[in-house]
């Protein structure tokens, strides 16, 4: 048998014998590693940060999610809920913050539908927040790169404040307090930018009696 | 004086000049030269000549294609294309045929010198045969071998050596040095070349070139160009061009589709127009012309390089093997010193060297009366000033010099020479040198220096004395300029190791006067292989002279080897440079060549790519700004229209190639410097003057295009 | 604190931890590579495949046992993708289509990663962990085995042997990728990225409704798919998904990873060299691409440069993540696209068309700066065999490049390799434009739309992997190129170099005299920068043009 097969298929099986105990040591062995020490020190985020509430998992404070109203008959995108602190548009799934088709738009920067898309974005969460077009903050605008991005910044968040006390009867003071409690600074206090955890928020005010 | 090629300022140029601003320079472009080359450049458009040239023959290519097209769908456009992409050609080629034709005009005067001569062929000649049987052969009918026989006033039939005799030659044919040479047989000045005259006596030479393979033979089919092969680097070259063609090409083949989807689909004129642009002609038209001026310029110098590969490798040399005598020193030693013997006056045996040297008109000759002055106020008679005087001549039999007083009362006759001549000369008229006169010659020799002794012999009437007087000291004389040429030779990274068969101590000491890096001391043809065979191992290329028969191995060792054309024929066929000047210090010359030859190389292509980025400037706005108007600010010369912005581009891209002839031909300028100085140098120079110089040409050349009707 | 403030900062001390790193990991992998001591676990790699762990190869050898370990890879993750939906953790994922399994193993193996898929939707966990990420260590440690050969072409002298491409597989896996991805993938979980093999979560979303929430070995694999510049996400979202990059401090990390190894390398090379001075040369060329790319990439995105969509939105936040912001992203775009990584924290489809074009003119310059793992420094190394051929006329000697001469076979080789990417590039993308079918495939219109095509083309043959994600790659054509497209671009440039390496290894060494030009002095690193840059901007000048200038002068 041996004298049949060749010098080069001799080779590839020998490269194929060292790529299969690579494929234990670093496709198995090392992964399982990780998890081993993951779940043992950092159970809670290696499972996804998973975010319960009466013992039911309500979400991840990673992922973000939609807070709209019942979807409307005709109309994928669901109407934005005044009661709830509303996170950046999304281009995962049709009607967004979907995990199984995370993503951004990928539209072009001079795209005309992006263009569109983003006036139209403007006039309507203006209206909806009752503020004046040009005082909308660009991450109400734009949609994420991931699609799940489950932070706004800080001056969206402060700039809903009105409505969603408005919607559920609330002073405003104590929505203010609520947001003034989730801006989160830069981390390690220079790396990226200030945020607001739209998932915790509004779960904050979910919980509020 | 059969040849003269115009080098007034190359000629014998033994004394190097210190700091050597422009030494090495080649001849002026002259603009008939252009026009008598013009039908050569038209015949290397075939295309099977232009193949060689893989960047000049995608330009052809390119113009086949306008042509048809222009054919097709005349425009003025198209035509004003098509026109200058064959200009590009033919200037391409004009630049070769330019170079060449400078080497056919000098083998065509090489050629006038080879007249048929009719050879005196002896046959079964054998040493010492005085009665040899003779018969006369036409010269082309000589072989390997042969023997024959030339006298005064007859041309030498064919290359050989000196078997019998000696005699005075006339080798200005080659050399164009006016001055006759001595050949004899055996020792190293016994190499005769075809197409020389015998002034005197008579030789006996043995044939040692087949026919149509004389040295004469050699020298035009090298300086024609018909032996020439490309060298390893201009290869090396010619892969990158090639690559970075054949990249462009890919560029621009591809560019179509997408100029299509953008809605500006391009003519073939315009995109043939960018290949050119962009491809790096300049380089690729000059290329040949750079290698072909460069040996030509060493021929300009009296050297001939077997190859290119020669030339290019002396531009690597690490180490420069030198001769003493002749290059390091003064060929001629001069009197430092008269040392009397026991019981002779200083001041006489210094009149007597005087004496002895008023007719001697070698350097020696001259210093020793010069000495003789200035240390012992002994005014220099003139030769008329002496009654009775006979001057007696140094010769290669006697090696003595003198002079005979034919005094009535009195025959002095006085003569100066090597030890043992004059002291046999002596002896045979009777005197007894005393035993000290060998101990002042063995310590003048000790200390590196030579001993001319002076004798006397004294005739009244019947009795005759003969006396040893004492003996002159000749010492070496380091030349002027030396020590700051070493200093520049080791900021170029070239170790200098002088040769000479001094003892170690004297080398030593020439050594550290003249400042080269190292020496070798009573060196044997061994010990010179031995060292090349050292810094060889080291991956260093070393390069040296030599003449003699012992030579040939360490010349063929070397990685340059010129051999002195007044060597022997194993020594020229050994080495792969000859110096028809046999000047030991043209080297150094030649290692500057060869280092300008590259440079040449290295600064047009970089001229040439640099080149590229106005073209685009001035091309990609012409083609898509209709379509993508926002291109247009690219558009920063402001040409005036697209059309005429291709043709600027396309026209500068020709001319350029004509306006850097001259600078091909003569090469870049070079200064021996540090590497890195020499490359900031050239990299402001032909760097940014690369990417500078075509926006302003482009510019102007489209201030006057714009004037052809039809050109928009 | 300002944006602006923060924003430099973060370069400062992302720069500051790749400094601290050069010294001691160069070393350390130039000790690895040059060690004669096996360790236990080496010698039960050797043994396993039957292997002299003392040998050593011919360049020819040491090439038909990459081609050989290439090959085996694609087919092993072919039929491992084509057969995954039949295996456990699966996740119910469908079975991969024939040309897209064919792309992926291609992109896999030849570090590239890119991803015509989507991970959430197409595969399951057994696959990414046991197939892919495996990968991402193997082509990662085959380029700096690649380069590690390369590196004794000149070092050594008159022979035929480059060294054992087994042992210094065996070794990159061993000694440097496994304990740095180990450590990393810890402190990654440790800020938030996560690592478990649940399949999806099903979540009562807080306003009603349902939300899955994926699960996954996310945490050991977003380690090497930095580390080794390999960049394939685990997620479609890539390392924009907050799962994989949860906050900008894993943003930080990641960032650090995928250029570590790349800007420590050129230390590794000067010190197997023996001359330390080379490496500072080679790596202020890499630095000074990379600041100059990070800051054009930067001032484009701050400031809306062309952009209608960011002018009227007021911002360039299209496709960027709010934790991370614009001076984040940027900083991750440029270092992912000079690095032949390809993860994305952003899309880089929806950026400036100076940002965005520029990120495709990173790649374009041959993935160099620093570029990916052992690939980068063989790809700056042939084009300092380049200037140093032109540089080296210009002194007036043939030239020479660390003792060994570049004769016409060196520059053979050396040209071949830098015409192979262009090549692939131009070609593949011209015949993309010329199909009508293929051009549908573009999500923009217009020059950006051009651009998609120009960077996926791009971004396969210099070996990236990311993408102007608006084009609909998964198509039989688009796989198949795309797969062929990144073999080629992967496996004949490294035939090139291996060859390049034996021709170096063979000559005997030219002494350095003054006369030598100096390869070590800041006057080279500049002369290099302008080689790299005017080469590679003349060459994709025409179809720049094209994209996007033609978008960005509008």
């Amino acid at each position: 048998m041996a004298r049949i097969i060749g010098p080069l298929a001799r080779q590839h099986l020998a490269a194929l014998r060292i790529l299969l105990v690579f494929t234990v040591i670093t496709g198995a062995l090392y992964p399982l590693a990780v998890t081993g020490i993951a779940e043992a020190a950092f159970p809670h985020r290696a499972n996804g940060s998973l975010v319960s509430q009466n013992g039911h998992v309500i979400g991840s404070s990673m992922i973000g999610q939609n807070f709209a109203l019942p979807p409307r008959r005709g109309r994928t995108v669901p109407p934005p809920d005044p009661r709830w602190f509303q996170p950046r548009p999304s281009a995962a799934g049709p009607s967004g913050y979907d995990p199984t088709a995370s993503g951004a738009s990928n539209l072009g920067p001079n795209n005309s539908g992006l263009i569109a898309m983003v006036n139209r974005r403007r006039a309507a969460v203006a209206a909806f927040d009752g503020v004046p077009p040009g005082s909308v903050p660009v991450d109400a605008l734009t949609a994420s790169g991931s699609g799940l991005d489950p932070d706004i910044s800080p001056a969206y968040a402060y700039e809903q404040v009105p409505r969603v006390a408005r919607a559920r009867g609330l002073p405003q003071a104590v929505v203010h307090h609520l947001v003034t409690a989730r801006v989160q600074g830069r981390a390690l206090g220079f790396l990226g930018q200030k945020h607001v955890n739209v998932v915790n928020l509004n779960h904050d005010l979910s919980t509020l009696r | 004086m059969a040849v003269n090629r115009g080098k007034p300022a190359h000629r014998g140029g033994t004394d190097p000049a210190p700091g050597g601003t422009g030494r090495v320079s080649g001849g002026l472009l002259d603009p008939r030269q252009l026009l008598r080359s013009f039908p050569d450049a038209l015949r290397k458009l075939d295309p099977r000549v232009m193949a060689r040239n893989p960047v000049m023959f995608v330009v052809e290519v390119g113009a086949v294609l306008t042509t048809a097209f222009a054919i097709k769908t005349p425009s003025v456009f198209a035509w004003v294309i098509t026109v200058w992409l064959w200009l590009t050609v033919v200037f391409a080629n004009l630049a070769e045929a330019v170079a060449e034709g400078r080497g056919k005009a000098q083998a065509e005067t090489l050629r006038k010198t080879r007249t048929e001569t009719v050879a005196r062929r002896l046959a079964d000649w054998r040493r010492g045969d005085t009665a040899p049987r003779e018969e006369s052969v036409p010269a082309a009918g000589l072989k390997l071998g042969d023997h024959v026989v030339v006298e005064a006033g007859q041309v030498i039939p064919g290359d050989g050596d000196v078997v019998e005799g000696i005699a005075s030659v006339d080798e200005s044919a080659i050399t164009g040095e006016s001055a006759p040479v001595i050949r004899e047989s055996g020792g190293d000045r016994s190499a005769v070349t075809g197409g020389t005259k015998v002034l005197s006596d008579r030789i006996v030479v043995r044939i040692t070139s087949k026919p149509g393979e004389t040295f004469i033979d050699r020298m035009i089919a090298l300086v024609e160009g018909a032996s020439r092969q490309k060298t390893p680097n201009e290869i090396a070259l010619n892969i990158l061009l090639a690559s970075l063609t054949i990249v462009f090409l890919i560029a621009v083949v591809t560019l179509q589709p997408f100029a299509v989807f953008a809605g500006a689909p391009q003519s073939i004129v315009v995109l043939v127009a960018l290949v050119v642009a962009l491809i790096p002609t300049t380089i690729g038209a000059l290329l040949s012309a750079i290698g072909i001026a460069g040996m030509d310029r060493l021929v300009q110098r009296n050297v001939l390089a077997v190859s290119g590969r020669a030339v290019e490798a002396a531009g690597d040399v690490n180490t420069l093997l030198l001769d003493k005598t002749g290059t390091i020193t003064l060929g001629n030693r001069q009197a430092a010193e008269f040392l009397p013997v026991q019981g002779v006056d200083l001041e006489e045996l210094a009149d007597a060297a005087q004496l002895s040297s008023i007719a001697d008109e070698t350097p020696e000759g001259r210093s020793i009366v010069v000495l003789a002055k200035e240390r012992h106020a002994l005014r220099a008679r003139t030769e008329g000033e002496l009654a009775h005087a006979t001057f007696v001549p140094f010769t290669a039999e006697s090696r003595m010099s003198g002079v005979d007083l034919d005094d009535p009362q009195e025959q002095r006759a006085l003569r100066k020479g090597a030890a043992a001549s004059v002291m046999t000369w002596v002896r045979s008229a009777g005197g007894h040198p005393l035993a000290d006169v060998g101990g002042i010659v063995d310590g003048v020799s000790a200390s590196g220096g030579t001993p001319l002794v002076v004798g006397e012999v004294l005739r009244q009437q019947d009795s005759s004395t003969a006396r040893v007087l004492g003996v002159i000291h000749l010492k070496d004389v380091v030349k002027a300029g030396m020590r700051e040429r070493f200093d520049e030779l080791r900021r170029m990274g070239i170790r200098t190791v002088m040769i000479t068969g001094d003892n170690p101590l004297t080398a030593r000491a020439i050594a550290e006067e003249a400042g080269v890096d190292d020496f070798l001391a009573e060196a044997t043809p061994e010990d010179k292989m031995a060292l090349i065979k050292r810094e060889q191992a080291g991956g260093k290329l070393v390069a040296m002279t030599g003449d003699g028969t012992n030579d040939a191995p360490a010349l063929a060792q070397a990685d340059v080897g010129v051999a002195m054309n007044t060597g022997t024929s194993a020594a020229k066929e050994a080495g792969n440079m000859v110096d028809l000047d046999s000047n030991p210090t043209k080297l150094i010359e030649i290692v500057e060549i060869g280092k300008q030859l590259l440079i040449t190389r290295g600064a047009l292509t970089t001229f040439s790519i640099a080149n590229d980025v106005a073209k685009y400037f001035a091309i990609i706005p012409a083609m898509f700004a209709r379509v993508e108007p926002g291109l247009d600010k690219l558009n920063i010369m402001k040409l005036h229209s697209p059309t005429s912005a291709i043709a600027s581009a396309i026209i500068f891209n020709a001319l350029i190639i004509v306006v850097l002839i001259p600078l091909a031909l003569r090469g870049v300028r070079y200064r021996p410097s540090s590497a890195a100085a020499l490359l900031s140098r050239n990299i402001w120079i032909y760097g940014l003057g690369g990417l500078v110089v075509p926006f302003a040409g482009i510019k102007v050349i489209d201030l006057i295009v714009q004037f052809i009707p039809g050109l928009r | 604190m300002s944006d602006t403030l923060g924003g430099w900062l973060e370069i400062l001390a992302l720069a500051a931890a790749v400094a601290l790193s050069f010294r001691p990991l160069g070393d350390y992998m130039a000790h690895i590579l040059t060690s004669r001591k096996h360790w236990r676990v080496e010698r039960l790699v050797y043994r396993a495949g039957g292997m002299d762990g003392d040998a050593d190869q011919i360049w020819t050898v040491y090439l038909r046992s990459v081609l050989a370990f290439s090959a085996v890879s694609v087919l092993f993750l072919y039929g491992f993708l084509r057969l995954q939906n039949h295996l456990p953790l699966a996740l119910g994922t469908p079975q991969m289509s024939a040309s897209q399994a064919f792309n992926t193993a291609a992109s896999f193996v030849t570090n590239t990663n890119w991803q015509s898929y989507s991970g959430e939707a197409a595969l399951g966990h057994l696959v990414q962990m046991t197939g892919l990420a495996v990968q991402n260590f193997l082509s990662a440690a085959v380029g700096i085995a690649v380069v590690t050969a390369f590196i004794r072409g000149f070092t050594r002298t008159r022979t035929d042997r480059v060294g054992n491409f087994w042992v210094d597989l065996t070794r990159v896996v061993v000694r440097l990728l496994l304990p740095m991805a180990f450590v990393f993938a810890i402190v990654l979980v440790a800020a938030g990225v996560i690592q478990n093999f649940h399949g999806f979560q099903d979540a009562t979303a807080i306003a009603g409704g349902s939300q899955k929430i994926p699960g996954g070995p996310v945490a050991s694999q977003e380690a090497i798919k930095e580390l080794g510049t390999n960049g394939g996400g685990f997620y479609n979202a890539n390392s924009a998904h907050p799962f994989e990059n949860p906050t900008a401090f894993t943003n930080l990390i990641e960032i650090y990873l995928l250029l570590v190894i790349s800007f420590c390398l050129p230390r590794t090379f000067g010190v197997m060299v023996g001359d330390k001075r080379q490496s500072w040369t080679i790596v202020a060329v890499m630095v000074l691409i990379w600041a100059a790319s990070v800051t054009l990439i930067t001032v484009n995105e701050l400031h809306s440069i062309s952009s209608t969509a960011g002018h009227d939105a007021g911002g360039m936040l299209e496709g960027k993540e709010q934790r991370l912001g614009v001076w984040a992203s940027a900083l991750f775009a440029a270092s992912t696209t000079l690095t032949s990584t390809g993860a994305v924290d952003s899309a880089h489809d929806s950026y400036s068309p100076g940002g965005g074009g520029m990120t495709i003119f990173n790649m374009m310059l041959g993935e160099i700066a620093p570029g990916g793992t052992g690939s980068g420094l063989y790809g700056i190394l042939v084009l300092a065999v380049i200037a140093v051929f032109v540089a080296g006329l210009m002194v007036g000697r043939t030239p020479e490049y660390l003792g060994k001469k570049l004769t016409g076979r060196e520059m053979r080789f050396a040209s071949l390799y830098i015409l192979t990417t262009p090549a692939l590039v131009l070609a593949g993308a011209g015949i993309a434009m010329a199909l009508p079918g293929q051009r549908a495939a573009m999500l923009n219109s217009g020059p950006h739309g051009f651009s998609e095509v120009l960077y996926a083309f791009t971004s396969a043959a210099n070996n990236n992997g990311s993408a102007f994600a608006g084009l609909s790659s998964n198509t039989t054509w688009y796989n198949t190129a795309l797969g062929l497209i990144m073999l080629v671009g992967r496996l004949l440039p490294m035939v090139f170099v291996l060859a390049l390496a034996g021709s170096l290894a063979g000559q005997r060494p030219v002494p350095v005299t003054a006369g030598t030009l100096p390869t070590h002095r800041p006057q080279f690193a500049g002369l290099l920068t302008a080689v790299v840059v005017i080469v590679v901007g003349l060459t994709y000048f025409p179809a720049l043009a094209l994209g996007p200038l033609a978008e960005g002068l509008r």
